[in-house]
């Protein structure tokens, strides 16, 4: 039996509060909780007194009234008529396009550039290296700003489309390139299209079914069915025959000249566009250094061992090389994405309306409510980061190594 | 033997020379077939390449060598290239100060702000370059901002001196107060220093005429220089509160650790233009009514906080990369908390952070043209503003903006650059 000596009991002292470390902590949090309080109590005591001097109040009764302005492009129902909250909705909704096709577009040009950077070929390489740079130097504004001005001052108007030999012609007959914007057929959908549709969706399912069976009969007996035109022809043929079976039901809505301007298919204004291209094209060249680090992170020795193993470089490549590469690839860029969503706030400069633009923008200045508005528009931004964060902390503890 | 030789047709006796490659496993024939011709799908980049190449020389190349600089508009540009395709430079020419300095700053003080310029690489040169210059140059730079701080503004010199006092005040007390504890130290230096600026604040509003410069007011600050004042501004600002709130987050007491966990997570999860939005229009509502902080402080404050968080989390990336050892080995030196920190953990965590804090700067010094949103006129904003909106520059668009792209990478590559070098000379692992 053991009996361990307490040291000999030491009465509190007031100094022991600074001094000893297993009281100090508690004095450190102790004060700072308190200047956070008096801090937070003072830009209160500010707030109230602002508020009472201007006679103003904080109420988000706003939202419930009519808006009074124009929005040029939205997604659903919307007039002047509609609610600031409407609005809102309206602006969110833009804001979502724009960060999901900027989010596209930049992985494919980002993982193309990124690969590319790689390549045996110099000239290749050297002019991705350029790009890169050149882009990761210049702030996203500038180039939002040069691209729209090609998009409005560098464009044909639209009566340059008019007459016997007009100065400017739509692409294929069916794009016409404005400096109001991007004129793109807009599909039809006639009786019967549905089933087009559920084809295609069809055979989009068969190709993938297809190839994990072409996999699965390979690992299990080693014979080796071709892949490519396989997957080609399931991938078309079906939707052909079945769209000509239904007797052609989608047909394309061609932009005219109508009057002063083009009138039917889809209009894209210049500004969507300038945002959507400046973003992705500033991203991509940040995807493509995140995907070229990656790939190089993977040791010489990974594609030794495969080619000693006796693959082929596509299978090197596909096999051994970017499953390991994506698990340092894949973060980053999704906190690229996350940039990217947060960098399309900046269509105010062109006139896009996102969220920025409307409830930050001119319901702001419509209404005077600085402060709840940026409330709002601060939470709504902060909530796509969190859930954007919260997907990628899934994503990765399922792609953690498992270590025995 | 001599019987093999008489069977056997010819045999040769001696060695041959050594036989050149053959000419396409040499010299730039090789070097071509291996970089650009190895394959067909090799050869298809490479033609392509080549046309992208030909496209932006013919594109560009006209357009830059028939460049018209001494037009005093766009129309006579238009004038003088005479339906040729040529860029209007006279446009940089003739706002070249409207571009550099903003539209109000008073012409004849323009060699302040310049003479601030060059004085940043000399305060920079001991920092950048340790190993060339004598630490004791980093009193330079130790002085500069506040050198800086009255070229630019003006006033009288005992602001930025009475300013300086302070610091070194606080320092002196430190170096005192730390001997009993490094809290203590801390504490009896904030204090100190406060009381020392308080006390100081009345002379100064007697002395206002004292070796004085023309006061500029902030609102004047524009054009390129308020971008390079905000970056250089908010960047060193935000280094030590990155590093605290680093330090913050890491530390085993929650109060504090979640103080810089809610910070931190909020700045990096909204736009800067939100932050904006709020040194604008809302920081006014949480400042007292009769306090009238002018637009470019309320800006460098919101900057400054949106540049720590995301310091903080580069540092903390080089705070969790350190091996736990040196935090052991440190505490079993007996180091308290902050010599541990100051001595072992710190010098090696920011030496890791070194190209996460360059990324964080360039970013940073990039995002600045965003105050042209809210109608400060930066570089941005006096092109989009007042250049473009005068009747003689109207439409001139490539020129400008290319302009502006250029001034901003040749700052961000440079300062990439400087990193890379920076990493290199910081190795330590000789491999």
């Amino acid at each position: 039996m053991t009996t361990l000596t307490d040291p000999p009991e030491e009465s509190f002292r007031l100094s022991m509060l600074i001094n000893d470390t297993r009281y100090r902590a508690y004095t450190f949090q102790f004060i700072a909780l308190l200047l956070l309080i008096m801090f937070m109590s003072y830009l209160g005591w500010n707030l109230v007194q602002n508020l009472a001097e201007r006679g103003q109040d904080i109420s988000y009764r706003f939202l419930g009234e009519p808006a009074g302005y124009d929005i040029n492009q939205s997604v659903i129902e919307y007039d002047s008529q509609s609610t600031h909250l409407r609005a809102s909705i309206v602006g969110v909704l833009n804001t979502i396009i724009v960060a999901f096709l900027g989010c596209v577009t930049a992985t494919i040009l980002g993982v193309a550039a990124g690969v590319l950077r790689l390549s045996p070929n110099w000239l290749v390489r050297k002019l991705m290296a350029a790009y890169v740079e050149a882009f990761r130097n210049v702030p996203v504004l500038i180039w939002i700003l040069i691209i729209f001005s090609i998009m409005t001052a560098a464009m044909p108007a639209p009566s340059a489309f008019r007459g016997e030999t007009p100065d400017a012609s739509m692409v294929f007959d069916a794009m016409a390139f404005t400096n109001r914007g991007v004129y793109l057929p807009a599909p039809i959908w006639g009786s019967g299209s549905l089933a087009v549709i559920l084809v295609f969706v069809a055979s989009v399912i068969g190709v993938f079914a297809y190839r994990r069976y072409a996999t699965k009969l390979l690992y299990d007996t080693g014979k080796l069915l071709p892949m490519g035109w396989p997957s080609l022809a399931i991938l078309v043929l079906p939707p052909v025959l079945a769209y000509y079976l239904m007797g052609q039901p989608i047909s394309l809505e061609y932009p005219e000249l109508k009057g002063f301007n083009f009138g039917g298919g889809i209009h894209i204004r210049g500004s969507l566009i300038a945002l959507w291209f400046a973003l992705a094209i500033y991203t991509g060249a940040f995807i493509a250094e995140n995907v070229r680090a990656g790939i190089q992170a993977i040791s010489r020795g990974q594609t030794e061992a495969a080619a000693s193993l006796g693959l082929r470089p596509r299978r090197i490549m596909n096999l051994v090389i970017l499953p390991q590469a994506l698990r340092i690839v894949i973060p980053p860029v999704i906190s690229q994405y996350l940039n990217l969503t947060k960098n399309s706030s900046l269509a105010i400069a062109v006139g896009y309306m996102d969220v920025t633009g409307t409830l930050g923008g001119i319901t702001l200045n419509q209404t005077g409510r600085a402060i709840e508005t940026v409330l709002m528009l601060m939470l709504f931004y902060l909530f796509i980061s969190l859930a954007i964060s919260a997907v990628m902390n899934l994503y990765n503890n399922s792609m953690k190594l498992k270590e025995r | 033997m001599s019987d093999t030789h008489s069977q056997s047709a010819f045999v040769r006796s001696e060695i041959l020379p050594e036989a050149p490659p053959p000419v396409r496993e040499r010299g730039i024939v090789k070097w071509f077939r291996e970089n650009l011709f190895s394959s067909v799908a090799n050869t298809i980049l490479t033609l392509a390449a080549i046309w992208a190449v030909y496209y932006l020389i013919t594109a560009t190349g006209p357009w830059l060598l028939n460049g018209v600089w001494t037009t005093s508009s766009l129309s006579e540009c238009r004038d003088v290239l005479d339906g040729r395709t040529g860029a209007c430079f006279s446009v940089l020419a003739e706002r070249w100060n409207q571009l550099i300095f903003g539209f109000k700053y008073p012409d004849e003080l323009y060699w302040r702000p310049g003479l601030a310029f060059v004085l940043l690489f000399v305060a920079l040169a001991p920092l950048l370059f340790a190993k060339v210059f004598p630490r004791k140059l980093l009193v330079l730079t130790a002085i500069y901002p506040f050198l800086a701080f009255y070229l630019i503004w003006g006033g009288t010199i005992m602001v930025p001196v009475f300013a300086l006092l302070g610091f070194v005040v606080g320092f002196f007390v430190y170096k005192r107060l730390v001997l009993q504890s490094a809290s203590m130290g801390l504490l009896g230096a904030v204090v100190s220093a406060l009381v020392f600026w308080y006390v100081t604040g009345f002379l100064t509003g007697y002395m206002s005429n004292f070796l004085a410069l023309e006061p500029v007011p902030s609102r004047d600050m524009g054009g390129f220089m308020l971008n390079m004042m905000l970056g250089v501004i908010c960047v060193s600002l935000s280094l030590p509160i990155g590093i605290l709130l680093a330090l913050g987050r890491q530390s085993t007491m929650p109060i504090i650790k979640w103080i810089s966990v809610v910070f931190i997570e909020f700045i990096r999860g909204v736009p800067l233009i939100t932050l904006l939005f709020v040194a604008n229009v809302v920081l006014a509502y949480f400042l007292p009514p009769e306090s009238s902080l002018d637009l470019i402080l309320r800006v460098i404050i919101m900057i400054t906080m949106f540049a720590s968080a995301y310091i903080a989390e580069v540092i903390r990336g080089g705070l969790a990369a350190l091996p736990p050892g040196q935090y052991e080995a440190a505490d079993s030196l007996g180091l308290d908390y902050a010599q541990s920190m100051q001595l072992v953990i710190l010098p090696q965590a920011l030496k890791i952070s070194i190209p996460g804090i360059v990324n964080v700067s360039v970013g940073l010094f990039k995002d600045t043209t965003l105050v042209s949103v809210i109608s400060m006129f930066d570089l941005v904003g006096m092109i989009r503003g007042p250049i473009l909106g005068a009747a003689e520059w109207n439409g001139v668009y490539w020129e400008l903006f290319g302009f502006a792209a250029l001034l901003f990478f040749i700052v961000c590559y440079s300062i990439s650059q400087y990193s890379q070098w920076l990493e290199r000379q910081l190795r330590t692992d000789h491999a």
